[in-house]
């Protein structure tokens, strides 16, 4: 009896010490996370929820919390028709549709291009591919002052072809008001296609050998090789480098202000400047964030398809 | 023991209290002088604060420009972390002092009567709700003609008294192969010059009912139709290249004697005297054409924030140094603006400065001194912004005509109000 109950005494704070210290251990990786966690709860989604609560109020200097309606939404949904003469709102939304369609196809097809021609076991790959790969080390603010002042007639290609006698060449892009965006594509491809050149080129890297051979012996050309069996084993790449320069487009802002400065009459504003330029130089806060909300939107409707068949093939 | 004890603490009691019930000796101040002439300026009023025993320490703002201190600004307000005083511009300072966050300097104000020195336009900026919440620091004037005088010798040219003047001053320019005007094709440097066309196009009275006013009559009226006319008319005289070009390098033209002018504010005449340019005998200074007698400005002003009472007094030693008339003097002949207040001696200004003076006060007494809508003296930001958004879409051609420019700008301040 005595010493049944010795060892139950004896048994008992053992069984708690090691039951606290596992489920510490459980709980550790919670404790770590559970700052970040916080952090991005309150200043990611809290924020994206005050943004929304904002574009329905009147801000203007200040941000006030009195809901007035949607006139923020009716307002941006009037100028999104005004054409003629463009309203800055359509300038921005149509903008951001040459600059993301170009940006994200031009960037892929060079990427893919790239890698293709680096993936041919040349020599000297190790210096090549730190070369293309280096634009992306550079913040878009140097990127766009570089180029702005290559791009500028007075100062930089144009000036420095007429100095070589080719007086006829002509490149005013970066001043003019229908060309200005493409300027915008231009510096954005080429900080940008170097790096999604490196994933391609992991991508190459990771494609079986000898999948490759047995097409050759089967009689694949080249051309052949490529477009019926690298491009789609490619497929993961393709989704992920999408992303990544979908996110980079819709974001750009810096770009657009380093390189033009906003451009000739406003016409190179994407819809980040609209909105800075709204929130904090207008001091119309609720229509900047109404344009922000709307930025959000297009990124949603982007990741969540995304995100939707990255889970979906999880459990198979 | 215990005595001893209990006069220890009533002894770091006493020290605790004396010390926060002293005044803080130090003036925090946000700004974004930081650049050369500006910076040397400011130390002027760093000197005269120091004599009276005040530490001055800049907030710091990272990104160096207004639009990134006004950023900081505002999330320090928001955080109820005010600075003693702030560096802002116009609507600025009303917005911060309706939202009640400003001090109140009337009693300083009336001690050093401003009342009667600082000119009645500027107060509407500096005075809320009968209170003085901000100390003017200099007074801009933006209706000036930079001109290079090699340049105008060679072509021959006299000072252009008209529009049409001016025109036919460009003209020779052309002809003799020099780029006649100089432009920076940014919005607010467009929509700056365009202040200057319409007081010179429809006169001191319809500048300020359209642009201090917003009339919508005036807006819309031929005047304005005209004046867009004329703006569209000085756009074919510059190179093809201004697009996007910094107001500095469209001066550094003038200065290098490539172009024959530069129609931009006095803060211009800083450039020249960086390049070691006299006025009178490297480059001259008229008002812009059929402009004379009036003065459309801006200012820079020192907005004081309603700090704890601690702070005041540094905040009191702030705002009279910097109203003060040696520091006027002394701030502005660097700076290229003109005292904002009118019983400053002009002894030490040059030719363009002394001009500036005598102006500012003949139109601060004929009430012909209007603040720029397009340094956002005229209107609030909003309106001033799509006030600048039309000019510049004419100017690059996204509104073709004066007529659809004139729909467009009545539309554009009417959504803005």
């Amino acid at each position: 009896m005595s010493t049944v109950a010795t060892s139950q005494i004896k048994l008992t704070p053992e069984r708690s010490r090691t039951s606290v210290r596992s489920r510490l251990q459980d709980a550790l990786p919670k404790i770590v996370l559970a700052p970040s966690f916080a952090i991005t709860i309150v200043f990611v989604y809290g924020f994206i929820l005050w943004t929304i609560y904002l574009s329905f109020t009147n801000s203007k200097t200040f941000p006030s919390y009195v809901i007035t309606g949607s006139r923020a939404y009716q307002r941006l949904w009037g100028w999104t028709f005004d054409t003629d003469p463009p309203s800055s709102w359509y300038t921005s939304i149509t903008n951001m549709g040459i600059f993301g369609f170009l940006y994200i196809l031009i960037c892929l097809a060079l990427g893919l291009f790239l890698a293709i021609l680096l993936d041919q076991k040349i020599r000297g790959e190790g210096v090549l591919r730190p070369i293309y790969l280096y634009p992306m080390a550079l913040s878009f603010i140097v990127t766009g002052v570089a180029w702005k002042w290559f791009l500028d007639p007075g100062l930089g290609l144009e000036q420095t072809l007429h100095q070589w006698g080719w007086t006829s060449f002509h490149f005013d892009w970066i001043k003019n008001k229908d060309f200005v965006i493409y300027t915008v594509v231009i510096a954005g491809v080429w900080q940008a296609s170097g790096f999604i050149m490196a994933m391609f080129l992991a991508g190459l890297r990771g494609i079986d050998g000898e999948i490759m051979k047995a097409a050759q012996i089967d009689g694949a050309t080249t051309f052949q090789l490529y477009r019926r069996i690298v491009i789609p084993l490619l497929r993961p790449i393709f989704l992920s480098a999408f992303i990544v320069l979908a996110h980079l487009a819709i974001k750009s802002y810096d770009l657009v202000v380093a390189l033009t400065s906003g451009g000739p009459g406003g016409s190179a504003w994407l819809p980040s400047n609209f909105m800075y330029e709204y929130t904090f130089k207008r001091n119309e806060m609720a229509v900047g964030s109404a344009s922000a909300v709307i930025m959000l939107m297009t990124i949603v409707a982007i990741i969540v398809p995304y995100l939707y068949s990255e889970l979906r093939e999880k459990p198979r | 023991m215990l005595r001893k004890l209990l006069i220890g603490t009533a002894l770091a009691t006493s020290f605790a209290f004396s010390a926060h019930a002293a005044d803080v000796k130090e003036v925090q101040m946000l700004h974004w002088w930081t650049s050369g002439g500006e910076a040397a300026a400011l130390n002027v009023l760093k000197g005269d604060l120091a004599k009276e025993g005040y530490a001055w320490k800049d907030v710091p703002v990272a990104g160096g420009g207004g639009d990134a201190a006004m950023t900081a600004l505002k999330a320090m307000v928001a955080a109820g972390n005010y600075p003693t005083a702030s560096q802002m511009l116009g609507y600025t300072v009303l917005d911060y002092a309706a939202a009640g966050v400003m001090g109140d300097l009337t009693e300083t104000a009336k001690k050093e009567g401003w009342d009667k020195s600082v000119p009645a336009a500027l107060q509407k900026f500096s005075v809320y709700d009968g209170k003085w919440v901000a100390a003017p620091v200099n007074v801009h004037s933006v209706n000036w003609l930079w001109i290079n005088k090699a340049v105008m010798d060679k072509i021959g040219g006299t000072e252009p008294k008209t529009f049409d003047d001016f025109v036919a001053l460009l003209d020779k320019a052309k002809a003799a192969g020099v780029i006649p005007l100089a432009l920076g094709g940014q919005n607010w440097q467009e929509a700056t010059m365009f202040d200057s066309v319409v007081l010179s196009t429809g006169g001191p009275e319809f500048y300020k009912k359209a642009f201090n006013d917003l009339d919508d009559a005036s807006l819309k009226s031929d005047t304005m139709k005209k004046s867009f006319d004329n703006l569209a008319k000085l756009v074919t005289y510059v190179d093809p290249n201004f697009s996007g070009r910094d107001w500095n390098l469209a001066t550094a033209m003038v200065i290098k004697g490539d172009a024959l002018v530069q129609v931009m504010g006095d803060w211009a005449k800083g450039e020249f005297h960086a390049a070691k340019k006299t006025p009178g005998t490297d480059f001259l200074c008229y008002r812009f054409p059929g402009t004379d007698g009036s003065v459309i400005y801006n200012s820079d002003m020192f907005g004081m924030f309603n700090v704890p009472d601690d702070r005041k007094a540094a905040q009191v030693a702030l705002a009279t140094a910097t109203l003060s008339k040696s520091f006027q003097s002394a701030f502005n002949v660097v700076k290229g603006s003109v005292p904002a207040r009118t019983d400053v001696p002009d002894t030490d200004f040059d030719a363009c400065g002394k001009k500036g003076i005598a102006d500012l006060k003949k139109a601060n007494e004929g009430g012909t001194l209007f603040g720029s809508l397009a340094q956002g003296y005229g209107a609030p930001p909003a309106v001033a912004n799509a006030y600048k958004d039309v000019v510049s879409k004419f100017v690059h051609g996204q509104i073709k005509t004066s007529d659809e420019a004139v729909t467009e700008l009545v539309k554009a301040i009417d959504d803005a109000k």
